[in-house]
């Protein structure tokens, strides 16, 4: 049989383990992809309604067969129904993940999380400023105990507003307002999503999809951006730093650990256990030169961010990692983790070690994480992957020689910094034209995409034509294995942003984070349309997930069009079975919040959209082309 | 030659073989392209809903050896090649007048309703396996030379025998 390897991934060190999986016949997502082919068109079209037991319904996409479900729902209404489904499911994973992240602050602040501390005071007292709570003759205990529970009120607020909301440009807010689309509290929005959804509530594909765009709203400037910034006060806000990344920067002589899911809530504590002198010794008495410990999906871009933590890889790249047989220990807590992961480990010495009180899956160690008992947990995490080094089997150790070097770590404040505390020098930069515009490139990866293709392909057209790219999530990891984290990449951009980069010694491509670090785009993007006094969809920026799976990338890419930036879907997300549907995303949306969807698949013609969008917007602006 | 066969037992009702099937005779033969062509792309394979036993069954042309469509069909326009003996259609002779409808022992002969001429089954032509066929996710549809199926047929009836025999008891 030929392999089928090459058409998988453009990635070196993925397509040596493809192979590897391919002779031992280990099967991968890709394999199980093929197994689902050809996938349900009604699915795939968005026009199957399981929400209540008159049916499952189906609406015949060709007209000949049924044009309504059993209530009465046509297509129009049961897609709008399922997006907006899948928006209130992204946008509660991303602020569950927030709501964690507050409760560990604020057990912290009343002395029940011990292993936690503040580590970026001028961020709180920022927040505290915010939040109109005093900061003056205050210590910071105090004033941290009142940002905690003013944040933890915005789960449960009923009326709004979510305070971090007001960080867009007036005319933005003004907007929302009009439109009644303010979100008015984390928790409330999701759960009224679930209520619109019900048999024989909403009904009208519109005002169904005008809710969406608040509950999305809800997310990115409220559960995601608490989760940045609470992450920033807890772990440090990112500063420029320089690491590796690939699978190779797992080691053939150190006890491998790798920290994949979401939430920097354990893997902080992990690094800091891994430490500890007597585990270390442990490890030598084990015959391992050390613990490395790397990163892995998100959890890798919060521990990359933040200390030069080495990552292994995006998403597509778990089931890769396991299969070097090098890993003793994949610890895990939320979000995009596959249950494969149970079944191949259990093919390996590996340990696969499940923390999250709200996730388990086959063929775990479970290792309950709480706060209170944070380190104890971790040193224990730590100390499970140590005695499992012995039991690796030499002949079956195969991981690859790549890695590659990236400089991450440019958070808002980083960036801000960089250019001299204002963005004056970015907007000097745009309108000069040295800088067309910003590209804000996002998102997972899909089987449908080969692995790494979009992404680097659409990122690289945009740095050759003067777009500033920021990235996050498993883009970010992408753009990092191709080379595009550094400095030097600037070779690779048009002589404008060549020059720009040059000056400021940046890469073209700036990784502000993980995939609830989009918050920092929109932080950036409303720091740039301020000062130029515009709202944000007037500026010369464009959004894309060129490789989009989740339903936390369906209530991102809400978000962003709700919040003026026009974006760029890769894969085709199922809505097509409603021509009014469709028709409000890819266009009616630029008459309600000034910005759109787009489709398109080829990374080359996306990146042309996106200039496209960028030219018009410098040419509205009165900037030369 | 190889048929489309039909393993009744399996079929879940789930339509995906029609939507295949309307899918390869569109003009783009890709899904999100076609829901928006026109003329509709149709389908040529049907499944049936049997509502006193709750089953659903696909039903479409059985390429019959002594097909009644083409001994009625007055302009020849239905006929049997030779050399893959499909029973095939020429819409350019087609004069729409249903007596092809009248003999079909399946009613799988239906009406292209811009052109106005029938339209059934060609077994996709363009493909090694039907798109129905490929689309199946139980399987219930098998492209196979009947004394192939016929043969799997045999030998699992045959181990139910033999399985009977061991126990002592023929199910």
């Amino acid at each position: 049989m030929a392999s089928k390897a090459q058409d998988r991934s453009i990635d070196p060190a993925s397509l040596i383990m493809l192979k590897q999986a391919e002779k031992e016949g280990i099967e991968t997502a890709w394999d199980r992809y093929e197994k689902q082919q050809p996938q349900c068109s009604f699915g795939q079209l968005g026009i199957c309604c399981r929400n209540c037991n008159m049916g499952p319904c189906r609406i015949d996409p060709f007209g000949e067969g049924a044009d309504k479900g059993v209530c009465g729902a046509t297509a129009d209404i049961i897609v709008a129904r399922n997006l907006l489904r899948m928006i209130a499911a992204g946008a509660a994973a991303h602020s569950d993940h927030a709501r964690d992240a507050v409760l560990t602050f604020k057990k912290m602040t009343e002395g029940k999380a011990g292993s936690y501390n503040i580590k970026d005071e001028a961020k709180l007292k920022a927040l505290a400023v915010e939040y109109g709570i005093p900061v003056e003759d205050r210590n910071r205990e105090e004033i941290a105990s009142e940002l905690a529970r003013a944040l933890l009120e915005e789960f449960g607020k009923q009326e709004g507003p979510i305070q971090f909301t007001r960080r867009a440009p007036e005319a933005r807010l003004k907007l929302w307002a009009k439109l009644g689309i303010e979100p008015r509290g984390i928790d409330r929005e999701i759960v009224e999503c679930m209520h619109r959804t019900h048999i024989g509530v909403d009904n009208d594909p519109t005002h169904i999809l005008l809710h969406g765009l608040r509950t999305s709203l809800s997310d990115g400037w409220g559960g995601s951006m608490i989760a940045t910034d609470v992450q920033d006060v807890l772990f440090g806000t990112p500063t420029p730093i320089k690491s590796t990344v690939n699978l190779g920067v797992l080691a053939e002589d150190k006890v491998n650990l790798v920290m994949h899911g979401h939430e920097p809530i354990l893997s902080e504590m992990i690094l800091e256990a891994s430490e500890d002198p007597n585990i270390q010794k442990l490890a030598k008495e084990k015959g391992a030169k050390g613990i490395n410990i790397v990163g892995m999906c998100c959890t890798g871009n919060e521990t990359l961010m933040r200390h030069g933590i080495p990552t292994a890889g995006n998403f597509l790249q778990q089931e890769l990692a396991v299969i070097t047989g090098a890993v003793e220990a994949m610890v895990v807590d939320v979000q995009c983790i596959m249950p494969a992961l149970g079944a191949l480990t259990s093919c390996y010495h590996t340990k696969f070690i499940s923390t999250s009180p709200k996730a388990d899956f086959p063929g775990t160690v479970r290792m309950e994480f709480h706060e209170e008992t944070a380190y104890e947990t971790a040193k224990e995490i730590v100390r499970t992957a140590v005695e499992n080094y012995p039991n690796r089997n030499p002949e079956r150790i195969n991981i690859p020689d790549e890695k590659q070097e990236c400089m991450v770590g440019f958070s808002a404040e980083a960036i801000l910094a960089a250019l001299g505390g204002t963005p004056a020098p970015l907007i000097d930069a745009i309108t000069g034209g040295a800088v067309k515009g910003i590209g804000a490139v996002v998102g997972c990866n899909n089987v449908k995409v080969k692995h790494n293709y979009g992404h680097v392909n659409l990122v690289k057209e945009l740095i050759k034509n003067n777009v500033l790219v920021v990235t996050t999530g498993c883009n970010a990891i992408a753009c990092a294995e191709a080379g595009l984290l550094v400095p030097e990449a600037a070779d690779q951009a048009g002589e404008g942003l060549k020059s720009v980069c040059e000056a400021l010694g940046i890469p073209p491509v700036l990784h502000m984070g993980s995939c609830v670090d989009i918050s920092r785009i929109l932080v950036l993007a409303s720091a740039v349309a301020k000062t130029l006094g515009v709202d944000i969809s007037d500026l010369p920026a464009a959004g894309a997930a060129p490789e989009w799976m989740s339903e936390k990338a369906v209530s991102i890419g809400t978000y962003v069009v709700s919040s003026g930036v026009y974006t760029v879907l890769g894969t085709v997300p199922p809505v097509l079975g409603s021509e009014a549907v469709t028709g409000l995303l890819t266009k009616g949306l630029n008459g309600v919040v000034k910005a759109s969807f787009a489709v398109e698949p080829d990374p080359f013609k996306a990146a042309d959209l996106m200039i496209e969008h960028i030219e018009e917007k410098r040419k509205a602006l009165g900037l030369e082309p | 030659m190889k048929e489309v066969m039909i393993r009744p037992e399996r079929c879940m009702g789930c339509r995906s073989c029609e939507i295949a099937c309307a899918v390869e005779h569109s003009e783009s033969k890709d899904l999100f392209s076609a829901i928006g062509e026109s003329p509709v792309p149709c389908k040529r394979i049907y499944v049936e809903y049997i509502p006193d036993l709750a089953v659903a069954i696909p039903i479409t042309c059985r390429h019959c050896e002594d097909a009644p469509c083409t001994t009625v069909c007055p302009t020849k326009a239905l006929s049997r090649d030779e050399v893959s003996r499909r029973v095939i259609h020429s819409p350019e002779l087609c004069i729409g007048c249903w007596t092809c409808s009248m003999v079909c022992n399946y009613g799988v002969i239906g009406r292209q309703k811009e052109a106005r001429v029938a339209m059934k089954c060609d077994l996709c032509p363009d493909r090694e396996i039907p798109a129905c066929v490929e689309a199946c996710p139980t399987r219930a549809l098998v492209y196979a030379e009947v004394k192939d199926f016929s043969g799997i047929k045999r030998s699992q009836a045959a181990l139910k025998l033999a399985k009977g025999m061991q126990t002592g008891s023929i199910p």
